[in-house]
């Protein structure tokens, strides 16, 4: 977006206008958070339950269903309320609301599903400090309309959740060499006189760091390609630079701390 | 005695909160690029998080278990930090500005660091007394402070080399904390081997 920013060329109204019109379209807004903005590889958003969570593609899968239901939850009552949320408590408010929709989560969890809640344990009320929930909240649902909130919330956790499957996919096949605890026959059996076992290295945390830091270089290539394909067709190219790695940016809540930017 | 040694060791060394269970990873990624920074922002998160839990345990025994509302704790915890946190930049503005001056910038951030609601609510799940609960806040912010010393060095080392340029940025800075995460698991056995 930035880019966009730093061309300062005349436009007209109109133009300006138009522009404004194809930012907030309905597809714009859902591939942003499916694939240019993804909160996990572009927004590096999240990291916590992103490294923590993705040991296995199962409890990814869940763990981003319930970021899916908070993000779309709060994004829509904060939507709603954002007249009426005065501007100087609104960060307590945003919270207050979110903590809201991860207690329903942890309930719904511990009620019906005992041994997912045990594997995801303190992740699930740690989505109340995930930066991907408070970073909307301020950016997108305080100032849109609930319907476009909604549709914020789906995507941007929809590309969060694809994000942690794909990790936690990563990770599964090649540490426990399972997918989704389905056994994988290539595992165990012997190639070339070598026998091939699951790489434990995977399902441990230094594994986590190593998939994601892999992960990002793939999506920069990706975005790179899309780029490359748009200048032909004389396209605006997306930002090619993933969020700089600088405290404020990195964690999202920058609202939180009025951009008092740790240098 | 040997308990809280056991409790101290472990969330310093073998449950490092950053490297093995992955909590505060922001400010981890974020602040660590020096190592002025690293060690502020590691004394003003082992402060609030010896602060919010020596709160969040009596809130939690004394108040909302006996009222049977321990479902609130989610709610009631982020709240009590962030109004913490809030006050304790006040405070600190007011009687100690040469201590705001070195720690401030750094506070708003620790609100929506997940160590700190992480280790409060870790407390209560292990069932900790209240003196086991201060040695664990105590170990788990000298284990963050330990992890971004330890790794403002390595990315020191990181910003004078040469990179390929797809890596450059954020995916070295990831690869190079999976191996320090893999150098803490030397300290697997350790408290088997001490204590044991």
């Amino acid at each position: 977006m930035s880019e966009h920013m730093s061309d300062k060329t005349y436009k007209s109204p109109d133009q300006r206008l138009e522009e404004k019109k194809k930012s907030e379209s309905p597809i714009r807004v859902v591939l942003n958070g499916l694939l240019y903005e993804n909160p996990a590889f572009r927004l590096i958003l999240g990291m916590c339950p992103l490294l923590a969570v993705t040991i296995s593609a199962k409890s990814s899968f869940f763990m981003g269903l319930a970021v899916i239901f908070v993000l779309t939850g709060s994004e829509f009552i904060i939507s709603l309320l954002r007249h009426i949320i005065p501007d100087k408590v609104r960060i307590p408010a945003f919270i207050t609301i979110i903590a809201g929709f991860v207690t329903i989560v942890q309930l719904v969890i511990s009620a019906y599903m005992p041994a997912l809640n045990e594997s995801l344990g303190i992740y699930i009320p740690l989505i109340v400090v995930n930066c991907i929930v408070l970073a909307r909240a301020e950016t997108f649902a305080s100032k849109k309309s609930p319907l476009f909130s909604v549709l914020d919330g789906l995507s941007m956790g929809g590309g969060f959740m694809i994000a942690m499957l794909f990790m936690g996919s990563i990770r599964e096949i090649l540490g426990s060499g399972t997918f989704f605890d389905f056994d994988l026959p290539i595992f165990g059996s012997v190639i070339l006189g070598q026998r091939i076992d699951p790489m434990m290295f995977f399902t441990l945390p230094p594994g986590g760091f190593f998939v994601l830091g892999i992960c990002i270089v793939i999506m920069q290539f990706v975005v790179r390609g899309i780029n490359s394909r748009n200048a032909k067709k004389n396209k605006s190219p997306l930002p090619e630079k993933v969020a700089s790695d600088s405290a404020c940016e990195s964690c999202g809540a920058c609202s939180a701390c009025n951009g008092s930017e740790v240098k | 005695m040997e308990q809280m040694m056991i409790i101290l060791f472990s969330a310093i060394l073998v449950d490092n909160f950053v490297l093995s269970k992955f909590l505060g990873i922001c400010p981890f990624l974020g602040v660590s690029k020096n190592l002025k920074t690293a060690m502020g922002m590691s004394a003003a998160v082992v402060a609030i998080m010896l602060l919010a839990s020596a709160i969040t345990w009596p809130i939690q025994i004394f108040l909302l278990d006996p009222l049977n509302i321990g479902f609130l704790q989610t709610l009631v915890f982020i709240l009590v930090i962030a109004a913490l946190v809030q006050m304790v930049e006040t405070m600190m503005k007011k009687a100690m500005p040469p201590l705001y001056k070195a720690l401030g910038i750094y506070l708003p951030l620790i609100t929506t660091n997940c160590a700190v609601l992480g280790v409060t609510i870790l407390n209560i799940n292990k069932a900790y007394s209240f003196l086991d609960a201060m040695i664990n806040s105590f170990g788990a912010g000298l284990g963050f402070a330990l992890a971004l010393f330890l790794f403002s060095g390595v990315r020191m080392r990181i910003e004078k080399s040469d990179i390929p340029k797809a890596l450059r940025g954020l995916p070295i800075t990831l690869v190079a904390a999976s191996l320090v995460s893999v150098s803490f698991f030397a300290f697997k056995g350790l408290i088997e081997n001490i204590f044991g």
